[in-house]
């Protein structure tokens, strides 16, 4: 699909929908999914939205639209919105759903979804090889584990990143994260 | 295992601990961490170093669910093999590993599947220990007549305001142990040491910090909230106790100042910096010297006359 069309999800929006670009079957795929099983609860009340506090200052981001453009079968729209990753995961639209639906965890599944297509920020791949590197989502500067002496603080546990990428090589972590670069969803 | 086992294990466990220090902390907020053992120590929690912990898993979520189910699950596999339960200082890594704790207890299905990975590195979760957050194990397990006990400073001039941040509060179905919409254990902390806590407005709203990297113009202006809000009703600090929430205001308020054309100057202080005060301890032995925001002005009506290090 063209990089303009989903340059941005307002723009996105103000482009007429095509009969062809309608996936039917994704809501039904977000059911069988952990953590979207009760999209179809979603009645559009706009509770998420309302209370989201990153909804108040992103001219873009509002929980309501992706979930209902989800259910309408928007899935490519849905996946390349850029406005996916400004959520903070502060969980007070989950909490305030009157229907139940979890909808910090249904924007967590459309990420994992986007990740797969290798739409992912960049600061999620620093974080992920620095985890197969370390065993930490940070490298922490010899500087500072040096430091810790001298703070009267106990030497940092040794991390283990050969036992960690064993338990991860079975769920194709490494392919999501390593992805080349030149794909979208760089932030805005 | 048996109940008197089960019962033994318990006691064992006492008020011993293993610290999840999680990755911020060791990154860049060791004044969190200097504090927390420092005041933990007096009030007799004993801790014991997680051997070989990763990531929570927590920032991974994003990328793949079942890669941060099985990073949780390989931390509380580690400290399964200690005997220990978990404490954390961070709420994200808390809420990580409380949440996959119970999913993988409830869900055997589930729990086979990342068993299945855990495997390849010779690990095992089965479901036997617990995670607290340090907010939670000083209300629940130290309780509040011990440290007004330990209390020999009060900081009765102090007027400060709190923020819990989302992870210590949401979501409640797995969180659960203090209301999210109107929390009161740290409030409750923080009057144990003598000071007032303010209330103001949106005392449960996001810090903003998981925005950074993604858009800092949404970022900043939550935390500005936040400082405006604080301003209004003349808190002399802001008390959090995440890593994540500290970094965001005392790191970014200077930027934020300069941002938006706003004069603040108000210190944060991580909760354990605030009841070390309250101990008697110097701002020097509570790392109070790595705070980006100066937090002279309140030490030094309650330090002088105190024993310097």
């Amino acid at each position: 699909m063209a990089e303009a069309e989903i340059a941005s999800e307002s723009k996105g929006k103000e482009q007429p929908i095509k009969a062809s670009e309608i996936d039917p079957k994704f809501k039904y795929e977000l059911q069988k999914i952990h953590g979207s099983e009760k999209i179809l609860k979603c009645f559009q009340c706009g509770t998420c939205t309302s209370d989201c506090p990153v909804a108040r200052y992103s001219d873009s981001y509002r929980p309501r639209t992706l979930i209902h453009m989800a259910q309408l079968g928007l899935k490519d729209r849905v996946l390349n919105s850029d406005t996916l990753w400004l959520c903070a995961a502060c969980f007070t639209c989950t909490d305030r759903c009157p229907q139940d639906v979890e909808v910090a965890s249904v924007i967590r599944v459309f990420r994992n979804l986007a990740t797969e297509k290798g739409c992912i920020p960049q600061v999620f791949k620093d974080q992920g090889q620095s985890l197969i590197e370390t065993g930490y989502a940070y490298k922490i500067p010899e500087l500072r584990i040096k430091k810790r002496e001298s703070q009267g603080l106990p030497p940092l546990p040794k991390g283990n990143p050969d036992s960690v990428c064993k338990t991860l090589k079975g769920v194709k972590f490494f392919e999501r994260i390593q992805k080349p670069a030149g794909e979208r969803a760089n932030g805005q | 295992m048996s109940a008197s086992k089960n019962q033994q294990v318990r006691e064992q466990m006492g008020s011993k601990y293993l610290i999840f220090l999680g990755c911020a902390i060791p990154y860049r907020v060791s004044s969190f961490e200097i504090s927390s053992r420092k005041v933990l120590a007096k009030l007799g929690v004993e801790l014991v170093e997680m051997p070989e912990f990763n990531c929570c898993g927590l920032p991974l979520d994003p990328v793949s669910h079942e890669s941060m189910l099985i990073l949780a699950a390989r931390n509380l596999a580690l400290a399964e093999q200690q005997g220990l339960n978990i404490l954390t200082l961070c709420p994200g890594c808390a809420g990580t590993l409380k949440k996959v704790n119970q999913i993988l207890k409830e869900d055997k299905t589930l729990k086979e599947q990342i068993n299945s990975h855990l495997k390849e590195a010779d690990l095992e979760f089965k479901g036997t220990i617990d995670t607290k957050h340090l907010l939670q194990l000083l209300t629940e397990d130290v309780g509040l007549e011990k440290i007004k006990a330990s209390v020999t400073r009060p900081l009765t001039e102090l007027k400060v305001a709190e923020h819990n941040g989302c992870h210590i509060l949401r979501p409640k179905q797995y969180i659960g142990f203090d209301d999210p919409e109107d929390p009161q254990m740290l409030k409750a902390l923080i009057e144990a040491t003598g000071a007032t806590c303010l209330d103001y407005i949106d005392e449960t709203e996001c810090c903003g910090a998981p925005s950074v990297g993604i858009s800092d113009k949404v970022a900043l202006q939550l935390a500005r909230d936040k400082l405006n809000h604080i301003k209004m009703v003349d808190a002399q600090a802001l008390i959090t106790i995440c890593p994540f929430c500290h970094i965001m205001y005392d790191t970014n308020e200077l930027r934020i100042e300069k941002t938006f054309n706003e004069v603040y100057g108000i210190p944060i202080l991580h909760y354990p910096q605030l009841l070390g005060l309250a101990m008697g301890m110097t701002p020097e032995e509570l790392a109070f010297g790595e705070l980006r925001v100066s937090a002279q002005k309140i030490t030094e009506q309650f330090t002088q006359g105190a024993n310097k290090p």
